[in-house]
């Protein structure tokens, strides 16, 4: 029912809106990934990976104090713990390996906050191929750490100039390229958005993440299913991973939180499923932010990893269906819930992490719950904006 | 018939294809562009929709794109402006543009603004093939309204034979693997492809467009098709002159046309 359809359809979103500049390099991936990603070689090779250098499986974490805290069972999945820093790296560590066995020299990626640049990045310098990231100009600025990780791991970071100079503008730059180099280059792109085949693909890299969870889960608990999960959304890939399995599992709510920006209304905001309609953003039918005559708006979150205009096309699909339910978030309320984590858990969750637990605080669910939080990234990169908010946002 | 069928019905070569973008350099230079290149001897024009986000196209496009929405450019004001440069000439006219602004603006009531205002053909890069032959072909036929698609140089020969198909009017030829406004140079892996889809026999004819800029090229081109399109070179030259854009339009129509420009061949 949440399947993918032949021609990249979750119900009437998803499919391949590109130019046929870009036709010959998505289709050669699209004939191509399935077969190659069910060889046993290939699944060899990525789960050593997972196991050996990302550091999988991540811990399932009962949050004894949060857990009194909100009444309910918590427990977060640890992606923070990922080498790198955040989940990005499983659908990175799937792609280059791809690469490889499509016999790509050159990667390309495009990146928001830069967790996915630096697992791009590390996966590169891992296999010894070029890596090329670009980064929205405004972002350079707002995430410098992870520039120079991306630097030091050897990878060349080109700003974005046009658009808003952000993701969306560093996924078009990234296009181009592509466009401009069909033939030596692979475009990994960092969330179940773009054109089919991509976000069935990243999601499956990602569906690690829901399969852990249903295995540790039972361990702990006797029943693989929980009540709730929760899952920022941006693009997407971090929810896709946390719900792929679960997907059927009708008795698990998904909750999808997106980044309300100043407030759903205030003309600053991201939260795509509430103030979107349906339209094409990167080669992809979704819901996306646009203007009456399909101009694509500039987003606002104070997190560049969730400052995207548009969602992945299964959450589209999963989110109009009401199989999912979105929650937003605003980034005063994201602050707070990073504060109170770090004070609570001893975590200092990434900003797009922290506006998936700020959904404690206004989602419907009844006492004694079993929930999972998907504690998608670590906040060492979003420290400079902690210490700018803590005096104003951090309750004792 | 259409006006863009008619054309290649009485012209088979050198037909000029322009491209500008709506709402650059200024928001209402529509009319007087579509007049003097008309006036000048232009076959064919392409009147770009400024996108917020041409994925297709290069540097010079993307700019005079995001000059144009800053001018206030929009899709109603685009059509009223078209109608209006309607009464003075009966030149083709095509809109390009991205799928996304058809669909928001509602794929019929677009088709009927193109038919009243008097747009021929409609090129939107990022339309595919299969959704327009299951969904929107009838909508486009219904009101008249030809439908370039794109082929490249890695455009595979059973895709070639679909696009020629469901195009109705001309086939775009996209010279070489690039975003709009590259070099100008045909080389020689560019000849076997234009001389490649030559043979084929479509039953289209064809416009070779992307890194087209001057004399040379346009000429070099049409050796290969019925014509070729130039767009960034034209944007270029519009920012160049805006000061005075008749005059700055007719110069440089008449320079691809017939300025005699010497190519040193390289032995």
């Amino acid at each position: 029912m949440y399947k993918v359809d032949d021609r990249g359809y979750y119900g009437k979103f998803g499919g391949a809106y590109i130019p046929e500049l870009l036709h010959p390099c998505v289709e050669e991936l699209r004939r191509n990934y399935e077969k190659i990603i069910s060889q046993k070689d290939f699944q060899k090779e990525f789960e050593q990976l997972l196991a050996d250098y990302v550091g999988r499986p991540t811990p399932l974490y009962f949050a004894k104090r949060f857990s009194d805290h909100y009444q309910a069972n918590i427990y977060f999945k640890r992606e923070d713990l990922c080498h790198t820093g955040a989940h990005k790296v499983n659908n990175t560590i799937g792609q280059i390996l791809l690469a490889q066995r499509l016999g790509k020299k050159r990667i390309i990626a495009e990146t928001g906050a830069g967790q996915h640049g630096v697992a791009t990045a590390t996966v590169c310098a891992l296999m010894g191929v070029d890596c090329i990231v670009y980064m929205g100009e405004k972002d350079i600025e707002r995430q410098a750490p992870n520039v120079k990780r991306m630097k030091m791991l050897g990878a060349e970071v080109r700003p974005a100039l046009s658009g808003s100079k952000t993701l969306k503008d560093a996924t078009n730059e990234a296009i181009r390229d592509w466009i401009n180099n069909p033939d030596n280059t692979h475009y990994i792109i960092g969330s179940v958005v773009g054109p089919h085949p991509y976000p069935e693909m990243v999601a499956k890299f990602q569906s690690v993440i829901s399969k852990e969870i249903k295995k540790q889960l039972l361990e702990k608990t006797g029943n693989e299913n929980p009540d709730i999960i929760v899952a920022c959304v941006g693009g997407g890939s971090n929810a896709a991973g946390a719900f792929y399995h679960y997907l059927n599992e009708e008795n698990t709510r998904l909750v999808a939180v997106e980044a309300a920006g100043l407030g759903i209304h205030s003309g600053e905001t991201a939260a795509t499923s509430v103030i979107g309609s349906e339209g094409i953003i990167h080669g992809s039918r979704t819901l996306l932010m646009q203007t009456s005559d399909g101009q694509i708006v500039e987003p606002y979150s104070i997190s560049a990893g969730l400052d995207y205009p548009g969602i992945g096309p299964l959450h589209a699909h999963l989110i109009s269906s009401g199989r999912a339910e979105a929650i937003s978030v605003t980034d005063e309320e994201a602050l707070r819930a990073a504060y109170f984590l770090s004070r609570k858990e001893g975590i200092i969750p990434a900003l797009e992490s922290a506006h998936a637990f700020a959904a404690m605080e206004q989602m419907d669910y009844e006492k004694g719950d079993t929930v999972v939080l998907n504690l998608s990234g670590r906040g060492d990169k979003d420290l400079a904006t902690y210490s700018k908010y803590f005096e104003k946002f951090n309750e004792k | 018939m259409n006006r863009i069928q008619q054309l290649f019905q009485n012209k088979k070569s050198n037909i000029l294809n322009i491209y500008f973008t709506a709402g650059h350099p200024n928001l209402n230079d529509t009319e007087i562009i579509i007049r003097e290149l008309s006036g000048a001897g232009t076959d064919l024009i392409e009147i770009g929709m400024p996108y917020s986000d041409p994925l297709a196209d290069g540097l010079t496009i993307q700019q005079s794109s995001s000059i144009a929405l800053k001018n206030g450019m929009h899709l109603d004001l685009l059509f009223e402006q078209i109608a209006a440069a309607r009464q003075h000439t009966e030149i083709p006219l095509i809109m390009m543009g991205y799928f996304n602004q058809v669909l928001q603006y509602g794929v019929d009531k677009f088709m009927e603004q193109c038919k009243t205002s008097g747009i021929d053909g409609l090129i939107l890069p990022d339309l595919p093939l299969y959704e327009y032959e299951k969904d929107f072909k009838n909508i486009f036929e219904k009101n008249n309204i030809a439908i370039s698609f794109l082929i490249t140089p890695l455009t595979e020969e059973h895709r070639i034979k679909k696009v020629d198909e469901l195009t109705r009017g001309f086939i775009y030829m996209v010279s070489s693997n690039s975003t709009t406004g590259g070099g100008s140079e045909i080389n020689q892996k560019q000849k076997e492809y234009f001389e490649r889809i030559h043979e084929m026999n479509l039953k289209n004819p064809r416009l070779i467009g992307f890194g087209i800029s001057d004399h040379a090229s346009f000429n070099n081109a049409c050796q290969y098709a019925q014509g070729a399109i130039i767009g960034s070179a034209f944007i270029r030259a519009l920012d160049k002159g805006k000061d005075d854009i008749k005059p700055t339009i007719r110069e440089f129509v008449s320079q691809i046309k017939n300025d005699p420009i010497v190519i040193n061949q390289v032995q």
